[in-house]
């Protein structure tokens, strides 16, 4: 990549510094809630920061994911550690160890300041032309059945590992859950505003999902951004009070969160049945079956990351607030 | 010194910023804020070193590791917040147990 | 640069100048509820006029649909969110500011 024209310097510049300074200030003041409305912020100038370095795909993802849904669990994580039910010593101040007089913070200081030299110099010393995978990417991407480079490695030709991110998630889900605790539920009636929001909002929200899904073939998007959409739309639901039917719960519910996993694992057998290897896709019917699989991991994903908003054990009858 | 380097630079800061904020920090919640901000970190290396490829599109592989990561690191939030819930529902604090000799 | 790229050129900074005033009243106003007038009502005529510079520069009528779009959204999301924190906050007793 050429030099900074000092256009460029300045708008990077700029950037830079306003990541490292959110950041900064979001690690270290006081109150825990401004520390999490400072993260978002930061996840958000991510976003503009991955924009800079032509990853879209990321950008959307970081917005959705990173700063929106993250920022809703940690501030509804925050909202339980300090409810009125709660024992008053769980505060967030800053404890004596953090106190910049004590010995651990300067240790501490100067471990990291020996990590950031190690690994800049490392940076600094990498071959400045490094094209990586891109020509091999390149080559096979017309054969693949998308157009986006990032959806074919993906869906593609990294498959296995998307299958086993979905795994991951839930994993993740199976973890919550088993951990008991409460469900999120408002008890109190929403305001008009936030019933009406969601309401005209969730047609959208679903709209906006499935096009994302069906662009990310050709364009930014993809199944990871329209789940994060179908995410966003079921926290919104939580938050104005809509409480899923005890009879949804049990079946279908798990039904929506397995669909995506398990639809990988049935294309991985049979492509492994067929084509004598692991999420080989035939060449003229690779577009379709990355569709489906999308469609499937779309749900999937949404319904895991509202599930994960949600919070406790959906059998557990016990509900917060 | 390229924007490459300048991206990289900065997820190295935002890096060393995140690890040193979890060993000082006893808090729960903002040990997770400071692994959030190093996953942001190395992201945010790993898109630059993506980007070497001069004049043609960026490398796809990293990019899609990073958004696999970034959807895997909200799903460990959400876990980790749902312990610390549960500690701080059975001890009272939101510190580990080594930690609380010196808070509170 | 030829006659659109100056209008949309011209859009976006008047639409950033609106955005740095919203900024200037988030951090200048007395309480809550003068800070979210001056943020919402500044914010949006900024985004719109954004919007309407970035419309200059699509290439279709689809693309500038899109945009039209992601204002409305913008709008609709910031009154309510808006409304929701005042209604908030006087719930929770913030009185407002009495010269």
């Amino acid at each position: 990549m050429e030099a900074l024209t000092p256009l460029a310097l300045i708008i990077d510049g700029l950037l830079v510094l306003g990541l490292l300074w959110l950041a900064w200030r979001a690690l270290n003041c006081t109150e825990l809630f401004t520390a999490i409305v400072l993260f978002i912020a930061f996840g958000l100038l991510m976003a503009l920061a991955w924009v800079r370095l032509e990853a879209p795909d990321i950008a959307l993802a970081e917005a959705a994911i990173g700063a929106g849904l993250t920022g809703a669990l940690l501030l509804a994580a925050l909202a339980r550690l300090q409810s009125p039910d709660a024992d008053a010593a769980v505060t967030g101040r800053i404890t004596p160890a953090s106190r910049s007089t004590s010995p651990m913070f300067r240790l501490a200081l100067l471990a990291a300041l020996a990590v950031a030299a190690g690994l800049g110099h490392v940076v600094m010393t990498l071959p400045a032309d490094a094209p990586g995978l891109s020509h091999e990417v390149a080559a096979q991407l017309a054969a693949s059945g998308v157009g986006n480079p990032v959806t074919a490695v993906l869906l593609n030709f990294r498959g296995y590992d998307t299958l086993l991110e979905l795994v991951v998630l839930l994993l993740a889900l199976l973890g919550v859950w088993s951990l008991g605790g409460k469900v999120l539920h408002i008890d109190t009636d929403p305001s008009p505003v936030l019933d009406t929001l969601s309401r005209q909002l969730l047609p959208v929200l679903i709209l906006v999902a499935f096009y994302l899904l069906w662009a990310g073939a050709d364009a930014p998007g993809g199944a990871f951004q329209a789940g994060a959409v179908l995410g966003a739309a079921g926290v919104l639901l939580l938050l104005a009070g809509w409480r899923l039917r005890a009879g949804l719960v049990a079946l279908p519910l798990r039904i929506v969160l397995i669909v995506g996993p398990s639809t990988f694992v049935l294309m991985a057998v049979v492509t492994l049945l067929v084509e004598g290897q692991l999420l080989a896709f035939p060449v003229e019917h690779a577009g379709l079956l990355i569709l489906i699989m999308e469609g499937a991991a779309m749900l999937s994903i949404g319904a895991t990351l509202a599930a994960l908003f949600m919070g406790g054990n959906p059998d557990n009858q016990q509900v917060h607030r | 010194m390229t924007a490459i380097h300048l991206y990289a630079l900065a997820g190295v800061g935002l890096f060393t910023l995140g690890l040193h904020a979890l060993i000082v920090h006893a808090h729960l919640l903002r040990k997770i804020l400071a692994v959030n901000v190093m996953g942001s970190g190395v992201f945010l290396l790993l898109v630059a070193l993506a980007r070497r490829t001069g004049e043609a599109i960026p490398d796809a592989v990293p990019q899609a590791m990073v958004l696999t990561g970034i959807v895997v690191a909200i799903a460990a939030t959400a876990l980790a917040l749902t312990l610390m819930l549960q500690l701080a529902a059975e001890t009272g604090h939101a510190t580990l147990p080594e930690d609380q000799r010196e808070s509170d | 640069m030829t006659p659109s790229d100056y209008l949309t050129a011209s859009l976006l900074i008047i639409g950033a100048v609106f955005f740095l005033a919203g900024t200037l009243g988030l951090l200048r106003f007395p309480d809550v509820y003068t800070r979210l007038h001056a943020l919402t009502k500044a914010d949006n005529v900024g985004l719109g006029l954004m919007i309407a510079g970035l419309a200059v520069q699509a290439e279709s009528f689809a693309v500038v649909g899109k945009l039209l779009l992601i204002w409305v959204l913008v709008l609709l999301a910031g009154a309510s969110v808006a409304q929701l924190i005042a209604r908030g906050a006087l719930h929770r007793g913030i009185r407002w500011w009495r010269r």
